[in-house]
């Protein structure tokens, strides 16, 4: 089975694309799964549901997002290959841009939207740097200069990553972006494989549900910011 | 510009004397988050010395910093020598089929400085076609089309590079999302292309938008405060200046509020291929050909006739009319009748 792991800012089109691109794969007799992981609540089971595909939902409530997808994705893999899937896309929102659930040896694709301004790529961190793919969404309404400095700024922070332009309401570059997909390489296993790049750290006062603010109640891994 | 090779040397270079060698250099330690280095430091030095904790948060990998700046370099090479050696002579599209799977029998090859317009009902696959064109299909989209660059088929690098982008798209329903005065806006653009004189091609741009417009509007208007026509004729004047992709494709320009015939020419004397869906009577004459499409394909290709275009003179009349009552009606005054 091949694996994907699709990541982007929240609203950046992540589920439109990815269901574009499936619709495609579907036509030409791909058996594709999906694994949608949020945070408080998701929609998307049905979006997918309603394409036909098979998908399963991961909620992570109150631990961060992208360390509850890390513990669970091997779980997810095993899942996909117990369904018979061809291809498994594994979509996970970057909720903090710091953070990549990219994955070395499974193809990372990484979704950012031409509304968020043409200074976004340079804030989004490994979660774009490190992808091969970057799917550009929403190109129909921003002008065409500002297109050409986005894509143009996507690549100075990632020179090596394809990107496409897909449009996730008309489906324009959907059928394309399948056949990216379709390049990814085959994922049997993923015991002992290597994250892209290291989560944010965390484990202080906080994480474990201190809500007091005050140096008195901050411990662990904390660090203060410069004003001088 | 350096070239390849000389890439792999530049990070050993001081930092003063790349940026005199890449002046854009500097634009390569912005958009990672790190400050330039200091002017007597090469950049391998300066990768080397910089600190774990701060790379950690900026979620960088130092092993992977020197590739970084070599992939730059050389996207900063390509796009330079892209505007040069990125000559387009002809595209040409080989038929493929509709969605019945009708063959399409035709070999379309178009040239710079040709204006083409596309009709159709909507879903009538004028969209798939573009999307064949701009991904340079090879027989594997649904329509199984093929695109030849230059009589043959492209390299498959090319699919993606920003570099070759075939088309150009100025839609009707395009924003400006960026608060920006229309100078910044577009010098902000010849920067991305890496334009030699930025400021004498924005003030050219700025000012053949204007002579396009109907509203006069100043280098320090915010983009966002533009009309829909001085939009359109902002971003004709720009692409029609500073777009590598050949083919420019414009929607609903009729309804754009500006010196339609105008824009076209504009386009046209840059060399570029027009592509037009339009169903308005003047611009459909203007082009050269019309591809006719129906049920996903192209059912027929009109090379517009004498015969046709001889029309254009009274429709041209009839629009002068049309015009003259609608600017009578801006200005308050009464419709006589007509004679």
């Amino acid at each position: 089975m091949k694996l994907i792991t699709i990541a982007g800012p929240p609203s950046s089109g992540k589920t439109a694309v990815t269901i574009k691109a499936i619709a495609a794969l579907q036509r030409e007799g791909v058996h594709v799964g999906v694994v949608k992981f949020d945070s408080l609540s998701t929609q998307d089971q049905t979006v997918y549901e309603k394409q036909g595909v098979a998908v399963m939902s991961g909620l992570s409530g109150n631990l961060c997002p992208d360390h509850f997808f890390v513990s669970n994705v091997s779980d997810c893999l095993s899942w996909g290959a117990e369904k018979g899937f061809d291809l498994l896309v594994i979509e996970s929102a970057g909720l903090c841009n710091r953070c990549a659930p990219h994955i070395q040896g499974v193809l990372a694709v990484c979704v950012i939207d031409n509304l968020s301004g043409v200074d976004t790529p340079k804030k989004i961190g490994p979660m774009l740097k490190m992808s091969d793919v970057v799917v550009i969404t929403k190109g129909d309404i921003v002008s065409q200069a500002e297109r050409e400095v986005f894509s143009y700024r996507v690549r100075q922070v990632n020179a090596n990553a394809t990107i496409i332009n897909v449009n996730g309401l008309t489906g324009q570059g959907g059928h394309e972006l399948g056949k990216l997909l379709l390049n990814a390489p085959e994922t049997p296993d993923l015991e002992g494989r290597l994250l892209r790049f290291s989560m944010p750290a965390a484990l202080c006062s906080y994480c474990l549900g201190q809500r007091k603010i005050g140096s008195d109640f901050q411990m662990g891994n904390v660090k203060k910011m410069d004003f001088k | 510009m350096p070239t390849d090779t000389e890439n792999r040397e530049l990070i050993s270079l001081p930092t003063a004397e790349l940026l005199r060698l890449a002046p854009f250099a500097g634009d390569f330690f912005s958009s990672i988050g790190l400050e330039l280095p200091a002017e007597e430091i090469s950049t391998a030095d300066y990768f080397a010395s910089l600190d774990a904790e701060l790379l950690e948060d900026l979620g960088l990998e130092r092993q992977t910093l020197a590739e970084r700046f070599t992939a730059f370099m050389e996207l900063l090479e390509n796009l330079k020598s892209g505007i040069d050696s990125a000559h387009i002579e002809s595209i040409t599209i080989r038929g493929g089929h509709d969605k019945s799977g009708r063959a399409e029998e035709f070999d379309l090859t178009v040239k710079p400085g040709e204006v083409i317009c596309i009709v159709g009902p909507t879903g009538s696959g004028k969209s798939r076609f573009l999307a064949d064109i701009e991904w340079m299909a090879q027989g594997d989209t649904p329509t199984g089309r093929n695109i030849l660059i230059n009589g043959a088929a492209p390299d498959p690098s090319q699919r993606f590079s920003i570099e070759h982008k075939l088309v150009a798209q100025l839609s009707q329903n395009m924003n400006f999302v960026m608060d920006l005065t229309v100078e910044e806006f577009i010098t902000m653009h010849a920067e991305s292309r890496m334009v030699d004189d930025i400021s004498s091609v924005t003030a050219a741009i700025i000012k053949l938008a204007n002579d396009l417009a109907g509203e006069k509007f100043t280098p320090q208007t915010p983009v966002t405060a533009l009309s829909g026509g001085q939009s359109r004729a902002l971003m004709i004047a720009d692409t029609s200046c500073l777009s590598t992709s050949p083919i420019v494709l414009i929607d609903e320009i009729e309804n754009a509020g500006i010196d339609r015939k105008r824009a076209v020419h504009t386009l046209v004397d840059k060399r570029k291929i027009v592509l037009m869906a339009t169903h308005d009577p003047i611009l459909a004459l203007m082009g050269d050909r019309r591809l006719v499409f129906k049920n996903g394909g192209i059912a027929t290709i009109i090379d517009t006739s004498q015969e046709e275009r001889a029309n254009l003179v009274r429709f041209e009349e009839m629009d002068a009319m049309l015009g003259a009552v609608r600017n009578a009606l801006r200005n308050g005054e009464l419709i006589g009748k007509l004679g």
